[in-house]
């Protein structure tokens, strides 16, 4: 499995595997013993069964909506946000709505398209763990994610906006 | 005019060293074109024709001398000697290799310029009245909610990849609306409640294209400190809901259409209520902040000059014209609105060359209080010249090509580049545009048809605005071969209208004859008072097309 980038810039191992959306009508192939994100409505269907269970995660596609998981956020260990295509900038709003609007603390990931020049913003939105596309070179990751020393806007990463900054 | 602090210099200097590290990596092809592209559209820069073209950003259209002496050592060093002025009041550079747009960039950056977002699926140049500040009916003064939005815009990390591009436009002005807002993404119309408090009236969903649209209101008052949250509000629904499936379907006006004007403004209403006290919300200080950059220069206490012009207009009947159209009326006593005209005929509208970007920088410098606008009719404006001076100033603009008193003449056409430069281009629009200047070279008669808009774009694209000129042109590619489409009757104004397509598209070589035929019409039927837009709506297009296909 390809390595993870950190917001920190480092590269550790990944533990976490997605699980496919299955036919409909098949089962949730579920691997044992191994950490899985599963497609988030699946989770929100069968919550009684998987919530507080740190091993299970959800991913959510770029057209899901983040509203589904609104009060059961807390009760997952990681959700995953997948970008079909780098430029499909709906994770985006979605990464805010998880960090900002339902207050998710727990590790918010990009998968999928993820290439290094996106890195910042999906940082800014309040991803912390990036799974970067394999043919892309991870060791540049770290310069990428933190190409501006400041932005205009608040979003997940400040509080205040630079007109705020230049006031105090 | 806005002066970057501290912070604005650091991250433009950030910018253009990340589009540097891109470029080498595009260029060693550690990037994929595809990967590539909206980064390289998101600073300016399209891969056309016949070379790169790189679209510089002129945030509402103002510019200081020193921004143009700097923009015609540019087109020396790295062009071929000229540029064009865009509709969006924006500046763009026609064969720049790829390989030096980073040092452009950085070329521009020490004169506080940038090209950020001027292409790609993002906010682009926030654009406005070109008179703003200087005319007695506005508001209040629009710029400095212009570059409000800039800064909030410029590389919003949320909105760098939305389904389509997002134009926003402000007007402060209750009788006229230079800045078109109505066929814009978002079109915000500063207006004063019935308690005289400061906000705005936000339209969404507006645009030319395929398919034209006036954007409806959405919200009718929107307070001056939730400018940023509501925008943030309706952005969010655009980027979650727009459609990205067919790029044709991707502006936000189809997503307003396909959920009504009361849905979308629901949906929008809905999400701003849960960050409308967001630490985003304006504060008065940083409004006032930013307004402090936008005071009035230093005008001497003076009368009007109208003694002094009533002599000089009767000894010389050319000044007298050149007054009559070129020159507008001044909030300050003794000073003058002055546009300077770029639609010399034999030259492609809106094209500027380096010596004439110095002359314009100069007569700034000397007449001007150092600073020029562009207008979204891609002519220039020195805003702040002496009644006193106008005779001298005029004296100068015949020689530099500037003179031409056919401000909104039949013959000011606004016309994008076409397929003269243009990869989307399905035809050519600039010898168009010249053809009819040359049909239409009397002065008089053009005086006497007084206002007509004439606008030609050589896509359904429709850079060159056809769809709001009172007579707009088409490109249009049948068989391999290049047709123009006429319509009548489009608006921009406060009164904005999409025109009505006339009928079976024309040769090249027949487009003077038909533009003529359609002036007989108004000529033959208008009364006194009307303009060509008021005939229009009176009798129809049926009289205009009896006429061309007869």
């Amino acid at each position: 499995m390809p390595d993870i980038i950190f917001q920190d810039g480092s590269i550790r191992q990944n533990q976490w595997v997605v699980v496919f959306r299955p036919e409909s009508g098949e089962p949730l192939d579920i691997p044992e013993q191994r950490q899985v994100l599963i497609p988030a409505d699946l989770w929100v269907a069968n919550r009684e069964r998987y919530a507080g269970n740190e091993n299970v995660g959800v991913w959510l596609d770029s057209h899901d909506e983040p509203e589904t998981l609104a009060n059961h956020v807390n009760e997952l260990p990681l959700i995953a946000v997948n970008f079909p295509k780098f430029s499909d900038g709906r994770g985006y709003s979605i990464a805010r709505l998880l960090r900002e609007r339902f207050g998710y603390k727990n590790e918010l990931r990009a998968i999928g398209d993820v290439l290094l020049d996106q890195l910042q913003f999906m940082k800014r939105c309040g991803f912390d763990t990036y799974e970067l596309r394999p043919d892309k070179d991870i060791r540049k990751a770290a310069k990428s994610l933190n190409f501006f020393s400041q932005g205009y806007q608040a979003a997940t990463d400040t509080d205040l906006p630079l007109f705020r900054r230049r006031a105090s | 005019m806005y002066v970057y602090d501290e912070h604005d210099r650091k991250m433009a200097a950030e910018r253009v060293a990340q589009f540097r590290d891109q470029t080498q990596r595009a260029l060693a092809g550690e990037l994929e074109e595809d990967e590539f592209l909206p980064l390289r559209l998101q600073n300016g820069l399209y891969i056309q024709r016949l070379a790169p073209m790189l679209r510089i950003c002129v945030p509402y259209g103002m510019l200081r001398s020193v921004q143009l002496h700097r923009l015609a050592r540019i087109t020396r060093d790295y062009d071929k000697n000229y540029a064009h002025f865009t509709t969006r009041q924006n500046v763009q550079l026609n064969w720049p290799a790829l390989e030096n747009v980073p040092d452009i960039l950085a070329e521009l950056a020490e004169v506080e310029m940038h090209a950020n977002q001027t292409s790609g699926n993002c906010i682009r140049n926030t654009t406005t009245d070109q008179f703003a500040g200087v005319q007695a009916d506005e508001i209040t003064d629009p710029r400095p909610y212009c570059e409000i939005i800039r800064q909030w815009s410029t590389f919003h990390p949320e909105f760098a990849y939305l389904p389509r591009k997002f134009k926003v436009a402000v007007n402060a002005s209750e009788k006229t609306d230079r800045a078109a807002i109505q066929v814009h993404d978002i079109g915000l119309q500063i207006v004063r409640n019935d308690a005289g408090e400061l906000g705005f009236r936000v339209h969404v969903g507006g645009g030319l294209g395929r398919t034209p649209m006036v954007a409806p209101v959405i919200r009718e008052f929107l307070p001056e400190l939730d400018l940023l949250t509501y925008l943030e509000a309706v952005l969010r629904v655009y980027n979650r809901y727009g459609r990205r499936d067919n790029k044709f379907k991707a502006r936000i006006k189809i997503l307003v259409k396909a959920l009504t004007p009361e849905g979308f403004a629901e949906k929008v209403e809905s999400e701003w209520a849960h960050i409308k006290d967001s630490p985003t919300r304006l504060t008065p200080e940083a409004i006032e902040r930013i307004q402090s950059y936008f005071t009035e220069p230093d005008y001497a206490e003076l009368d009007n000059a109208t003694e002094l012009l009533a002599q000089q207009r009767f000894e010389n009947r050319a000044f007298d014209q050149w007054l009559q159209h070129n020159i507008d009326t001044h909030k300050k006593p003794g000073y003058a609105i002055v546009s300077l005209t770029m639609k010399e005929t034999g030259t492609p509208p809106g094209d500027v060359t380096d010596q004439q970007f110095e002359q314009i920088a100069d007569l700034a410098d000397e007449y001007s209080f150092g600073e020029a606008r562009v207008t979204h009719h891609q002519n220039v404006v020195l805003a702040d010249v002496r009644q006193d001076r106008l005779l001298e100033l005029w004296q100068q603009l015949g020689p530099m090509g500037f003179g031409t008193a056919n401000l909104h003449t039949l013959t000011d056409i606004i016309c994008c580049p076409g397929g003269d430069f243009c990869a989307l281009a399905n035809a050519k629009s600039i010898p168009v545009a010249e053809a009819i200047q040359r049909r239409f070279d009397d002065l008089d008669f053009l005086y006497d048809l007084g206002n007509i808009d004439l606008n030609i774009s050589g896509c359904m694209n429709a850079c060159g605005h056809h769809h709001v000129g009172n007579i707009g042109v088409l490109g249009v590619d049948k068989k391999g071969q290049e047709f123009y489409q006429v319509s009548l009757g489009g608006a921009s104004q406060h009164d904005a209208s999409i025109g009505k397509i006339l009928g079976p598209s024309f040769a090249q070589d027949d487009m003077p004859d038909v533009i003529a035929k359609i002036i007989d019409v108004y000529v033959d039927t208008r009364t006194e008072e009307e303009s060509f837009l008021d005939t229009y709506r009176r009798v129809g297009i049926t009289p205009f097309k009896e006429r061309v296909y007869a």
